[in-house]
Parts: C-alpha cells; sequence; structure tokens
C-alpha cells in the first residue's frame, strides 16, 4: 500500500511536469491550429539559457529565472515571424515537417554551443524531502512544478475566458477568416501564442533541469507528450493537465509493478494506452469534436 | 527531336492517362534507364554505396507517398515499418532458412498486414491525431524489436546474409547495385500503374475531400487500409534489401529519425507524386554525404569542425527541409515541370 501510494504521489509530480510541458503544445494548438513537434526543444534551451545565467554569468536563480522566460519570449516572437508566418495557408504536414526541421536546428545549435555532455544546475532547491506522512515524502522541486502547474492553469483559464486577447486567440483557433473580419490581428495573436509557448516551454526545462540534469535527450519530453496532450483533448487546457498527471501516474504504476515482468514497458505504456483512447475517443478527453461539411 | 504542342489537345481519358506523353520523353526515360545500369562500370565503390542506399530510399519513399501523398494519411512511423520488413526478411533467411527471394515478398506481406493493423485508428482519425497514432506506432514497434531478442536479437543486432542465385552472391556494391535499382524500378513501376487505376483515384478522392468521396461511393475504410497495406509492404521491400545490404541490423537504424527523414524526402519532393519521391530520396541521401564532403575540405583549414560535424549536419539538415518548405512549399517535383514547361516553348516563352 505504501509502495502504491509513492507511486501515485511521484506519478502526480511526474505528471505536473507533463503537464507544463503540454500546456504549450495547447495554447500554440489551440490558437494556430499548429502542432508544435519542438517543443521538446523549447524545453532544452530554456533549460540552457538559465545554466548559462546562473553558471555561466553568475546571476542569481530567480533573477536568471525570470531573465530566461524573457530571452525565450523573444526567441518564441522570432522564430513565429521567421519560419512560421510564411507557412500561414499551407497544408498541416508541411507545418509539421517545418517544426521537426525546427527542433534539429534548434538541437544542433544547443549541440555546438553547449556540447553534448550533462549537466547539472548548482544546487538551488532543497534536497531535503518534505514529509507528508511519516514514510512518504517529496522533494522540493517537484513542489514547485506542481504549483507552477497549478499557477498557469490558473492564469490560462482566465486568460482565455476573460482577456480580451486570449478571446481574441480562441476566436481565431475557431475561425481565422471570421476572426480577421471582427478585426482581430492574426499575425499578433500567433506571434503571442508562440511566445507564451516558449515561455512555458522554458519553465518547464529548467524545472526538469533541476531534477535531472540538462543534455539532448531532454528533447524526448516533447514526444512524450503527444499522449499527455491527446489524451486531454489537443484543444482543451484543462485536458492538458488532467491528461499529465493520468499518464504520469500511469508510467509510475506501469514502471512499479509491470517493470519486473515486462522490461522496460514504462516507456511505451502511454503510447499503448494513447492507441486504445483514440479507438474509443477519437479527440481525446475534453478535445473538441470537429464538425465537418463538404 | 519531336517538339511537343503549345496546347492541351487530348481528346480521351486514355491519352491523358498516358504515362509517354511523347516520343521524346519515352525516349530520355529509356536513356536514363541504360546510363543508369551502366553506371556501375564508371562508378567507384563510393558512388555504389550511396547509390544504393537512394534505390532503397526510393522504394520506401514511393511506399509513404502513397500513403501520405495520395491517400492524404500522414504518418510517421514509416521507419517503424521498415524495420518490420528487416526483420521479418532477416528471420526468414536466418532463421528459417528460406531463401531471399521468397523472403523479401513474403516480408512485405507481413508488414503489409501489421501495417493494415496500425491502419485501423484511420477509421476514426484524421490529421494530427492519426499523425500521432503512427507515432505512437513506431515507438511500440522500436519496443518490441528492442525486447523480442528470440527474434531479432535485440540491441546486439542481428546478422545477414547476402541473398544469391545459385552460386553468384550479390555481395559486392556494384551487384547489389543491380539488385536494388532493379527491384526500385520495377516497383516504381507498380506504383505509377496503381495511381492509374480505380484504387488510386479513390485515394486522391480520400485525400481530397474524404466525405465527397464517401457519397460517391468511395468506400473509405476499405481504401483507407489498401493505402496503408501498399506503403508498408513497399516499407517491407526497402527494409529486406537494406538488410540485405547492411547485413546488420540493429534497432538504431528504424529510430524515429528514419520516419522523420522519410517524411522529409516526400515533402521535399513534392506530395502526391512518383516523380518526387524520387527526387527527394535522391536529394535526402545525397545531403549528409554532400555535407561530409564539404566538412572534409573545411577541415583542413580549420579543424575545430570535426568535433560540431554531428551538430552542424544536423542542423544543417534540418535548415534545409525549413527552408524548402518555405521557398519550395509544392516541392521538387513542381519546379521540374516549370523547368520542363520553360524549355518547352523556349526560347519563345511569353
Amino acid at each position: 500500500m505504501e509502495q502504491f501510494i509513492q507511486l501515485i504521489i511521484t506519478g502526480i509530480v511526474l505528471g505536473s511536469i507533463y503537464a507544463l510541458v503540454a500546456l504549450g503544445f495547447v495554447l500554440i494548438y489551440k490558437s494556430t491550429s499548429v502542432i508544435n513537434f519542438a517543443q521538446g526543444e523549447f524545453l532544452m534551451l530554456g533549460a540552457y539559457i538559465c545554466l548559462q545565467m546562473v553558471v555561466g554569468f553568475h546571476i542569481p536563480f530567480w533573477i536568471a529565472f525570470f531573465l530566461t522566460l524573457i530571452v525565450c519570449a523573444i526567441i518564441g516572437l522570432l522564430i513565429e515571424r521567421l519560419f512560421l508566418r510564411p507557412m500561414i495557408g499551407e497544408p498541416i504536414i508541411s507545418i509539421i515537417m517545418l517544426t521537426i526541421g525546427l527542433s534539429s536546428v534548434i538541437r544542433s545549435i544547443i549541440a555546438i554551443f553547449w556540447g553534448t555532455q550533462t549537466k547539472v544546475f548548482p544546487q538551488i532547491f532543497s534536497e531535503k524531502p518534505i514529509h507528508i506522512t511519516k514514510h512518504i515524502g517529496i522533494s522540493e522541486v517537484y513542489i514547485y512544478s506542481i504549483v507552477f502547474a497549478a499557477i498557469f492553469l490558473g492564469i490560462f483559464t482566465l486568460f482565455f475566458k476573460y482577456n480580451r486577447s486570449g478571446i481574441a486567440m480562441r476566436a481565431t483557433a475557431d475561425d481565422q477568416q471570421a476572426a480577421m473580419s471582427m478585426g482581430i490581428s492574426i499575425k499578433k495573436v500567433f506571434a503571442l501564442a508562440w511566445c507564451i509557448a516558449a515561455v512555458v516551454a522554458a519553465v518547464g526545462g529548467i524545472l526538469i533541469g533541476n531534477i535531472n540534469g540538462i543534455n539532448v535527450s531532454l528533447s524526448f519530453y516533447g514526444l512524450k507528450v503527444f499522449p499527455v496532450v491527446i489524451l486531454g483533448g489537443l484543444d482543451s487546457i484543462g485536458g492538458a493537465i488532467i491528461g499529465g498527471l493520468i499518464i504520469g501516474i500511469l508510467e509510475n504504476l506501469c514502471g512499479g509493478y509491470l517493470d519486473p515482468i515486462i522490461p522496460g514497458i514504462k516507456e511505451v505504456a502511454p503510447f499503448i494506452v494513447l492507441v486504445f483512447i483514440l479507438m474509443v475517443k477519437p479527440y481525446g478527453l475534453f478535445g473538441t469534436e470537429e464538425i465537418e461539411k463538404v | 527531336m519531336e517538339y511537343g504542342v503549345c496546347g492541351n489537345f487530348k481528346e480521351t481519358y486514355e491519352k491523358d492517362m498516358e504515362i509517354y506523353q511523347t516520343k521524346f520523353h519515352k525516349f530520355c526515360l529509356y536513356g536514363f534507364l541504360v546510363l543508369l545500369y551502366i553506371f556501375p562500370l564508371f562508378g567507384g565503390k563510393y558512388l555504389l554505396y550511396v547509390a544504393n542506399l537512394m534505390a532503397i530510399g526510393v522504394i520506401g519513399a514511393i511506399g509513404l507517398n502513397i500513403l501520405t501523398g495520395f491517400a492524404g494519411q500522414i504518418s510517421l512511423g514509416h521507419g517503424a515499418f521498415i524495420g518490420i520488413g528487416a526483420y521479418a526478411c532477416a528471420y526468414f533467411t536466418s532463421n528459417l532458412g528460406m531463401s531471399f527471394w521468397i523472403a523479401m515478398p513474403l516480408a512485405g506481406v507481413v508488414t503489409a498486414v501489421i501495417g493494415m493493423i496500425f491502419g485501423i485508428p484511420s477509421l476514426r482519425l484524421k490529421g494530427l491525431y492519426l499523425a500521432i497514432a503512427t507515432l505512437a506506432a513506431q515507438f511500440i514497434i522500436e519496443y518490441i524489436i528492442v525486447h523480442w531478442e528470440a527474434v531479432t536479437n535485440g540491441v546486439l543486432g542481428k546478422m545477414v546474409d547476402s541473398p544469391h542465385i545459385g552460386s553468384f552472391a550479390f555481395n559486392t556494391d556494384k551487384s547489389y547495385f543491380y539488385l536494388s535499382v532493379t527491384i526500385a524500378i520495377i516497383l516504381t513501376i507498380f506504383a505509377k500503374n496503381i495511381i492509374r487505376t480505380k484504387t488510386g483515384r479513390a485515394f486522391v478522392a480520400i485525400r481530397d475531400n474524404y466525405i465527397a468521396a464517401e457519397i460517391i461511393g468511395v468506400d473509405i475504410f476499405r481504401y483507407k487500409l489498401y493505402a496503408f497495406a501498399i506503403s508498408s509492404f513497399y516499407a517491407g521491400i526497402a527494409g529486406s534489401l537494406w538488410a540485405h545490404y547492411l547485413t546488420l541490423i540493429t534497432p538504431e537504424h528504424f529510430t524515429i529519425g528514419v520516419s522523420i527523414e522519410y517524411l522529409a524526402m516526400i515533402i521535399i519532393g513534392g506530395l502526391g507524386s512518383i516523380l518526387g519521391s524520387i527526387f527527394g530520396a535522391v536529394f535526402m541521401i545525397a545531403l549528409p554525404e554532400f555535407l561530409r564532403f564539404i566538412s572534409g575540405v573545411v577541415s583542413q583549414s580549420y579543424p575545430a569542425i570535426i568535433n560540431i560535424f554531428a551538430a552542424l549536419r544536423e542542423g544543417v539538415f534540418g535548415l534545409v527541409i525549413i527552408l524548402f518548405l518555405i521557398y519550395e512549399p509544392k516541392g521538387m517535383a513542381h519546379r521540374w515541370n516549370l523547368i520542363k514547361a520553360y524549355w518547352k516553348l523556349w526560347p519563345f516563352s511569353y
């Protein structure tokens, strides 16, 4: 029983990180209908920039953290302006391919600047686990990741519901032409979406970097997050969070109970579940069903 | 030389569907084939090695283009399907002692069946959701390849013999070139003809508007499965050829990176074009070799470049894809047609 609870709790914290990464995906998809295969690389880029500031330039962590967010916001804007804007109106597959191309460019830039060895952040969060009950504890960095996921969830839910830009983003996602005719600047909406996605990814990247250290394999999180977004529905923010938690718990339970019997099942279990979910609910748990006409 | 007419004067469907639009066209094509077959007499070992990879790449790319370019079903799992073909063929020849000539088509069929199984979700899924379901297929198959050690020998890799007829073995780059190119040509002709038949037109109808296709009586699910089956069959053949060319296959050869590379081939070459698949495959396989050559030249003056070469190659790979998508979104096949159209009316191209 104790093992079960421990697995669930580590699952929740892992899931909250997935949720953070998935948020960036969903934000971009929700407002621009683009699926971003470079999300994992955004994550990595954020982590490396923060690392560079802390270790290379000796900036205190929390200042570096906010500077990183600003830098990533600018990078997000640049990427949208340079690469995504010329692609407006192209078929989905071309845009998918473009983000894949983008991901290898970012990976290569990172490898050239920082090399491929694993790097670690200096100790920022306390190592000492915080005890919930007598035997079950979580380390501090996990608490932060849950807190950040919760904060972002709150902010974005309100943002999309009440803020003018948020509503404009939703309108754009729904129907670009109609949105344009209502006087919404699509370009601004797209720029904003990429900007936010880069920032959210950077937060995720810095947190993961503090847990596992940073290396090129961090970008794999970008692929791991697909089951999460699909489970929750590609355009649902709440779905991203819930999907993240479910996949996180599932992965941990599989790791804990099935791994001794079937080695390595932990890595593919989310994908197997993903296929079955898609068979039953093709738009995920909370995704909007598309209604199509000839 | 025969000049093409300036307008479109075709009066029958047969005329419009012809492969050889003019005699000059036919002449060029046969000329190219002849050149292809005498190429090994002049090409060195390295050139033949690259040419073999290209021929195998062409088969795989045509397969993916039938699924993604013609039937409109995005697949991110092509690399894994190639892996199934490779391991199936390797298993048939090494473990069951079958002849390569039976094992290869059989491996194609096995891959086609597995492709159809993974194609079943396409009944309900469209666009991005399907793309991600095929991504799941990629990871699941990769996992099975690594862990089903009785068949695949896991991460250690599996040894395969070179194919042979009687006592003649296709174990040199030169002899293998004839094998891979011949199969590539046969499969290209086959693909070209598939898309001219009812099946091919059904694929295009599903791609362009699946609801309209259903209304005019195309059985969508059946044709989507056909598309998956044909595409996977091509992947299986490409995999078999690749396995028997490399003679040692490991799971590393069939990762998500391979799937992406094939997708890049058909997008750069031109979606929905057999010629485009060929251009794309040749280009994407020549590109890394070209970069290696360039870095070899540059490293003589800047030795430091060797260390970052792998990273640099990946970056250039990505950049080329991006630039192609932005500046040549319809692919190389489209540009080729424009060039042909220009010369058709030269020097009076007004």
